[in-house]
C-alpha cells in the first residue's frame, strides 16, 4: 500500500465506524501500542473533519496480558496504557495497524474489560492478512491482504517510522523466530 | 554515563523492521537472573527498571490495580529479619501481577529447628518456588542462595550490605519529583547512621552512577571507611563528600534523606546519647531550612521521630516518604516483570 491508498483506506474506516454507530454518540477510539495509536488519532481527526466532532482517542499497551509471555525469551518493552475516562457504556473501536492471528485482540479484549464494561467493542484494522487462531474477526477492514505465514507484512507510519506504507516481505524459515502475538 | 542513565537515550534505540511481529520488544531487555545488588546494573538496565516502573505506576492508577502478567508464578517470600513494609510491599507488588504468593517468616519456620539456608532454600525450590525474595541478617547470604536456586533471587535486604530494590524506589521517587527528571547534578544528602545502613550503600552506586552530587552526613564514628570509598569513587568521576558538618551537607541541598538510627545494630560507643544525636544531626525544620527551598525530605523508614527526623519534617509538605512506599511497590512489580522473562538456570 501507498501513503495515498492508505490514507484514503483510513478515511473510509472513519465513515464506516461512523455510519455503523449511526453518528458518534458514545463512541471511543482506543489504538493499540504501538501502531494502532497514530492509526486511531488518524481516524479521529478523519471524524473531526467529516462531523465537526471530537471523538476521545486512548492507547492500549496489552503487554500484561500476552498469552506467550512464558515464550518469548525477553519480557517486552512496557509502552504505556492511558484511556480517556470512562470506558463502561461506551462503544469502544480497538484499532490496530495488523490483524493476523487474533490472539492481540484477545489481550486487548481482556485488558479493557478491567477497566470497566463498555457497551459494545468493535475492531478496526488497517491490513487484515488472514490466517487466525481464535474466534475473532474485524468489523472494519482497511485492505485484505492474502499472506502466507512465511511472509512478513510491514507496515511503516510516519508518526513511528517516518513515512507510510505497508509492503509484504517473504522471510527466510529460520526467520520466524517467535510466534507472533499480533 | 550520566547523560546515558537521564537522558533520553532508551534501550530501544536499535534499528529494526517494523513488521506486525513487534521486533523492538525482543531486541532489547534485561539480562540479569537474579537482582542482588545495584552495583551489576549498566545505565541502560536502571533506565529499563524506571521506564517499567512508570507502566506500573499507571497499573496501580487503575480501578482494577491487577494484570496477569505473572499469572501461575510462585513468587516465595523468606524472610529472616523483621519487616512490615518490604515484605508487604514485595507481596503485593506479586499479587498485582497475579502471581502465587507464599510467605515464609524465619521467626515461625523449620528454620527455628535448625535447618540451614541451603536447606531451606532447596526445600521451597522443591515446593514450587520460582521466585525468590529473600532478607537475611548476613551480609552475602543472598549471593549463597542464588548458587542454589534455580529461579531468580531478589536480594529484599543483607546485612549491612545492600538493599537494591530501595535504592531503586528512592532514585525512581527523585527522578519524578526533581524538575527534569534527572538527579545529575543535584545535591544529595544522606543523613544519619550510614555505617549500618545497607539503604545508603547501594543508593551511593546508583545516585553517583547517576551523576548526583552526593554527600554522606553523620557523626565521624558512623562514617567510618567511608572517606576511603568517597576517595576510589571520585578516581572514578564520581561525586561523592564525606562530611560531619551537618550545616555544610544541607546548604543548598536538593533532597535530604534521613537514615533510621539502628538501635539494634548499635554497639556501646558509637553514639553518647539518642538526645545528644538528636540534638546535633536529627533533621528539624530549622536545619532544614538551610537546604534549598523546596528540597525533597525522604526516609526508608521505618522511623524514629524525635530522633533522626523531626515529626513535623516527616509529615511536611516536602516529605515524600509515603510517595516512597507506592512507589517501591512499583519497583517491585517492574522489578519481579523484568526477572520473570529471564530464563531459569
Amino acid at each position: 500500500m501507498t501513503a495515498d491508498e492508505i490514507r484514503r483506506a483510513t478515511v473510509r474506516l472513519s465513515h464506516e465506524i461512523v455510519e455503523k454507530q449511526a453518528g458518534t454518540d458514545g463512541l471511543m477510539l482506543i489504538g493499540i501500542q504501538r501502531r494502532g495509536v497514530p492509526l486511531a488519532r488518524r481516524i479521529a481527526a478523519s471524524i473531526a473533519e467529516h462531523e465537526g466532532v471530537d471523538v476521545p482517542v486512548g492507547a492500549l499497551d496489552i503487554t500484561f496480558y500476552r498469552d506467550d509471555l512464558s515464550m518469548v525469551a525477553q519480557q517486552p518493552v512496557v509502552k504505556g496504557t492511558e484511556l480517556p475516562s470512562g470506558i463502561g457504556g461506551r462503544t469502544v473501536v480497538l484499532v490496530d495497524d495488523v490483524l493476523y492471528t487474533g490472539r492481540t485482540i484477545r489481550a486487548a479484549m481482556d485488558a479493557l474489560v478491567d477497566f470497566g464494561r463498555p457497551h459494545a467493542i468493535r475492531l478496526a484494522v488497517l491490513v487484515d492478512r488472514g490466517h487466525r487462531e481464535l474466534p475473532i474477526r474485524a468489523d472494519h477492514v482497511g485492505k485484505n491482504v492474502p499472506t502466507s505465514r512465511e511472509e512478513l507484512v510491514r507496515v511503516h507510519l510516519e508518526e513511528t517510522d517516518g513515512d507510510d506504507g505497508v509492503e509484504i516481505e517473504r522471510v527466510a524459515e529460520s526467520a520466524v523466530a517467535v510466534e507472533p502475538v499480533a | 554515563m550520566t547523560d546515558v542513565i537521564d537522558g533520553a537515550v532508551s534501550t530501544t534505540g536499535v534499528v529494526v523492521p517494523s513488521v506486525d511481529v513487534a521486533p523492538e520488544s525482543q531486541a532489547v531487555g534485561w539480562r540479569h537472573r537474579h537482582l542482588l545488588d545495584v552495583d551489576g546494573l549498566t545505565a541502560a538496565d536502571l533506565d529499563l527498571v524506571m521506564r517499567t516502573a512508570d507502566a506500573m505506576r499507571e497499573v496501580l492508577a487503575r480501578p482494577i490495580a491487577k494484570v496477569p502478567a505473572l499469572r501461575g508464578r510462585n513468587v516465595t517470600i523468606l524472610f529472616y529479619e523483621a519487616s512490615t513494609r518490604t515484605r508487604v510491599s514485595f507481596e503485593v507488588a506479586a499479587k498485582n501481577l497475579s502471581a502465587d504468593v507464599v510467605n515464609i517468616a524465619a521467626s515461625t519456620s523449620s528454620v527455628t529447628k535448625g535447618e540451614s539456608l541451603v536447606d531451606t532454600v532447596r526445600t521451597v525450590e522443591a515446593l514450587g518456588a520460582q521466585m525468590l525474595v529473600m532478607r537475611h541478617h548476613v551480609s552475602g547470604a543472598p549471593y549463597l542462595a542464588a548458587e542454589i536456586f534455580g529461579g531468580s533471587v531478589l536480594n529484599g535486604g543483607d546485612g549491612w550490605h545492600a538493599h537494591p530494590t530501595q535504592a531503586l524506589l528512592d532514585l525512581y521517587t527523585m527522578r519524578s519529583h526533581l524538575d527534569g527528571g534527572s538527579v545529575a547534578g543535584r545535591k544529595i544528602v544522606i543523613l544519619g547512621d550510614v555505617l549500618h545502613s545497607r539503604v545508603a550503600r547501594s543508593n551511593i552506586w546508583t545516585l553517583t552512577a547517576a551523576g548526583a552530587d552526593l554527600w554522606l552526613c553523620g557523626p565521624p564514628t558512623l562514617l567510618r571507611g567511608f572517606e576511603a570509598w568517597a576517595g576510589r569513587g571520585a578516581a572514578a568521576g564520581r561525586r561523592f563528600t564525606v562530611t560531619s558538618d551537618v550545616g555544610a551537607a544541607l546548604r543548598d541541598a536538593d533532597v535530604v534523606m534521613t537514615l533510621r538510627i539502628q538501635r539494634e545494630r548499635m554497639a556501646s560507643g558509637l553514639l553518647p546519647s539518642l538526645r545528644e544525636y538528636a540534638a546535633r544531626y536529627g533533621l528539624t525544620a530549622a536545619r532544614l531550612a538551610g537546604a534549598r527551598p523546596g528540597a525533597l525530605v525522604m526516609h526508608p523508614g521505618p522511623m524514629n521521630e524525635g530522633v533522626e527526623i523531626a515529626a513535623d519534617v516527616a509529615a511536611g509538605a516536602q516529605s515524600l516518604i509515603t510517595d516512597q512506599v507506592t512507589n517501591g511497590v512499583a519497583i517491585r512489580m517492574a522489578l519481579l516483570y523484568l526477572l520473570a522473562g529471564v530464563p531459569r538456570a
